[in-house]
């Protein structure tokens, strides 16, 4: 049977290309991998192959003819004896392209505003007994919890053994869990990453510890290529349930490597979830939480944080779900929104700030994906001012988006602009001084509230 | 590359050797359909074919039980084909539609199947490796016996993260084999210019791990290798390195020209090493089968291989609201 050659598409962006030379003449015999044709893109020369075999039975565009759309037919192959007259006429079919469905583009129409409803509610029942832990305590507490619960979790990470956790939130595992499922790794981040990845696609629940997340910019590529991406790649079949947990942001006096949030930077990929708390009993039901959650959790916490003791629900097992903010404390004035160590600077603004008979309310957004933004517009919507807090820099940062959300979402209920307390747009300094000025400061939080309250 | 062995006997069955050809020719002609096909428009993007080193791929399945894992990077379509995934999947990926195995959101570089243990179709360099080692780490603690096949050419192999992978590897034992299909070219940079040692496989010593040299382009030699791999691995003596030495005719993707070697290296090539020409001649002259039967064995693949195109073509593009699932488990 005789058959058309078409215009061939040779690059991802091909839409026209010349003929720049026939290599083949009409009646020579062809077979696949035969060079027939010099076609010229954009980009290259490029040589065309025969896929079939036959005869050449007729050319049907000239050498050196530019501007040859893909899919024109270019020649006849024909089988022996056969005429090429009878395809040359008809066009090329059109029907190889695709349907697509038509879409409608969205408008933004202006609308009423809409009164959100508050999504804060209490993590454990009233009256529950609780006790006083460290946020280092109530991270080794979920972790030992879940590995009790499920024998595929694992920890693995630098010093996570023998060492006792180089900020030891690891301690005593190895002696109850043993080095089958407290696995030290060489100081070889990009590379244990990957493998925890791999062991979670085959069905493990991999804990990987980042001494501090810096050092996960060796790594980011499997947390952001292979483990946010493959369930999606993959049109759902395999997903990827691990945790990389570790120190976040700055410490102190450890100088511009060691010094970096990357709050942001994570929450920004979707397909991963990113928590960051501030308390002990955030900590350890959030952390148990994102050991059983199937996705790929980023899990930021805090070395200065580590230290500090809070109060915990004594229950045998309990979580917090993502997505669920904490209001800190209730207020009328102003709304401040913060996470992990910022919350340190917000709550201590709040004092400040009530001694000036200002009553600020302050929220606790505890994950950055999914963000709570029904509980910060409802309050917004009451106080009708914002600041946020965070140590991050300031291009880019998890209030720039706060604050557009509050934007769009909240605008008629705005009496001043929305302030971004961060870090300053800076690489983190040694020298004492400049290093504290570099972070927020409790000051500047008061000096935004007031501003935005007009005080 | 040495001349091709006059290939008179064989100490293997008529029925696998003819397994052999056609697993290769399927995965010969499914890619000659794809590149067809992107010509046409109807596949976009980057698309890298396979063609010229079959013979890795269903040499290392012949020697692989069920329950073995496999990743490979983005020239995977043959990998995919020959641990028995559909072809119609396969295309249909390919052409982004909703019949494909990921619907038509992963493409050519990113396919999986966990019915086939298939993980994957990655396309930054070097990244399956790790990755790879990672699955032979759930497989020991899980305690089973199975083995990964982790995939990756000459030029993912400069790349750093092979090499923790292989420290790893070695200091836990893990039942992995690397397998390095060493065609010779990253991208468009030969081995000679690229890497100083002109033996990828011999790295692993640094690290204490065993492994060889293998004709990639006779499937004889890769099956042979292959199970004595995997009996080391399987044993609980892993990891091992397989370097196998192949070809591929085709440029690094679909719109490469080619210009780093000449016609006259690639035609030799083929000539004088094709794995599919191989098993053809040990077929033909021991006596296994005539001409006849081997254009009918083309025919029936021929015949698959339209069915995968038309089903390409026909399975409609993903619904829109696709865009929006699958991001969360």
């Amino acid at each position: 049977m005789a058959t058309q050659i078409l215009m061939p598409a040779l690059s991802p962006t091909m839409e026209e290309g010349t003929l720049a030379k026939w290599l083949v003449k009409e009646g020579d015999t062809v077979k696949s991998g035969d060079i027939m044709a010099e076609i010229e893109t954009d980009k290259a020369t490029m040589e065309f192959e025969a896929v079939d075999e036959g005869i050449v039975g007729k050319i049907l565009v000239a050498a050196g003819t530019a501007g040859v759309k893909v899919n024109t037919p270019i020649a006849v192959l024909v089988e022996e004896g056969e005429s090429a007259d009878a395809v040359a006429a008809p066009p090329a079919k059109a029907d190889a392209s695709p349907k697509t469905e038509a879409t409608a583009p969205v408008k933004a129409a202006a609308k009423a505003p809409v009164e959100v409803k508050s999504n804060a509610s209490p993590d454990w029942p009233e009256g529950t007994k609780m006790k006083t832990m460290t946020v280092r305590e109530a991270l080794r507490e979920a972790m030992s919890e879940e590995m009790r619960a499920n024998d595929r979790v694992y920890l693995m990470g630098e010093e996570v053994g023998e060492y006792q956790g180089a900020y030891k939130i690891s301690q005593g595992m190895l002696d109850e869990f043993g080095p089958k499922r407290v696995v030290d790794t060489p100081i070889t981040e990009h590379g244990f990453a990957g493998i925890a990845v791999g062991s979670a696609f085959a069905g493990l629940n991999p804990i990987v510890e980042f001494m501090t997340f810096n050092f996960a910019m060796q790594a980011i590529d499997h947390l952001i290529n292979s483990a946010a991406k493959t369930l999606y790649m993959s049109g759902g079949q395999m997903g990827c349930p691990i945790v990389f947990r570790g120190a976040n942001g700055a410490a102190a006096r450890v100088g511009a490597q060691h010094s970096q949030c990357y709050a942001a930077w994570y929450a920004a990929v979707p397909g991963l979830k990113v928590v960051m708390p501030y308390s002990a009993a955030d900590a350890k039901g959030l952390l148990k939480q994102a050991i059983r959650d199937p996705n790929p959790v980023i899990f930021l916490e805090n070395e200065i944080l580590y230290g500090k003791s809070f109060e915990v629900p004594d229950l045998e097992d309990f979580t917090i779900p993502f997505g669920k903010a904490r209001v800190w404390r209730e207020g009328a004035d102003v709304t401040i929104v913060s996470f992990g160590i910022g919350m340190t600077y917000a709550l201590e603004a709040a004092d400040k700030l009530a001694e000036d008979g200002i009553s600020a309310e302050v929220i606790d957004l505890r994950t950055l994906r999914p963000i709570d933004y029904d509980t910060v517009l409802a309050s917004v919507q009451k106080t009708n001012r914002c600041v946020t807090v965070e140590e991050g820099w300031p291009v880019g940062a998890i209030g720039n988006h706060l604050s557009a959300t509050i934007m769009q979402r909240a605008f008629d209920y705005l009496d001043a602009p929305v302030i971004n307390c961060t870090g300053k747009d800076v690489p983190m300094p040694y020298a004492a001084n400049l290093e504290k000025h570099a972070l927020i400061t409790t000051a500047e939080v008061v000096e935004a509230v007031k501003s935005v309250c007009y005080r | 590359m040495a001349a091709q062995k006059k290939p008179t006997k064989s100490n293997t069955s008529k029925e696998e050797l003819l397994g052999f050809y056609r697993e290769m020719l399927l995965i010969r002609r499914f890619e000659e359909k794809a590149g067809q096909l992107y010509g046409m428009g109807l596949i976009g993007g980057f698309c890298h074919l396979y063609i010229g080193q079959e013979a890795v791929v269903v040499g290392i399945e012949a020697a692989a039980k069920e329950g073995d894992k496999r990743i490979t990077s983005y020239r995977d379509h043959g990998h995919m084909l020959a641990c028995g995934m559909d072809p119609k999947g396969v295309m249909a990926e390919l052409t982004g539609r909703e019949g494909g195995y990921s619907k038509g959101k992963g493409g050519s570089m990113h396919m999986f199947s966990k019915e086939k243990h298939f993980y994957g179709g990655h396309g930054i360099v070097g990244a399956q490796v790790p990755l790879g080692a990672g699955l032979a780490f759930a497989d020991k603690y899980l305690g089973n016996d199975n083995v990964s096949f982790t995939y990756f050419g000459d030029g993912a192999a400069n790349q750093g993260q092979v090499y923790e992978t292989y420290n790893m590897a070695e200091l836990w034992n893990l039942p992995v084999i690397f397998v390095i299909e060493n065609n010779q070219y990253a991208m468009g940079t030969s081995m000679k210019r690229s890497t100083k040692s002109p033996s990828l496989w011999e790295r692993g010593a640094a690290y204490g791990i065993k492994g060889e040299a293998v004709d990639g382009m006779d499937v004889l030699a890769v099956k042979a290798a292959t199970e004595k791999a995997v009996a080391i691995c399987r044993a609980g003596d892993g990891p091992y390195i397989l370097e196998m030495h192949t070809y591929r005719y085709r440029g690094h993707s679909m719109s490469d020209p080619a210009k780093y070697r000449t016609r006259d290296e690639v035609d030799k090539i083929r000539s004088e090493k094709d794995a599919i020409e191989h098993v053809r001649d040990l077929l033909v002259q021991g006596g296994h089968a005539t001409d006849d039967d081997l254009k009918a064995v083309d025919k029936e693949i021929k015949a698959i291989v339209n069915e995968a195109a038309e089903f390409a073509k026909e399975s409609p593009e993903p619904a829109l609201s696709e865009l929006w699932t699958d991001i969360y488990a």
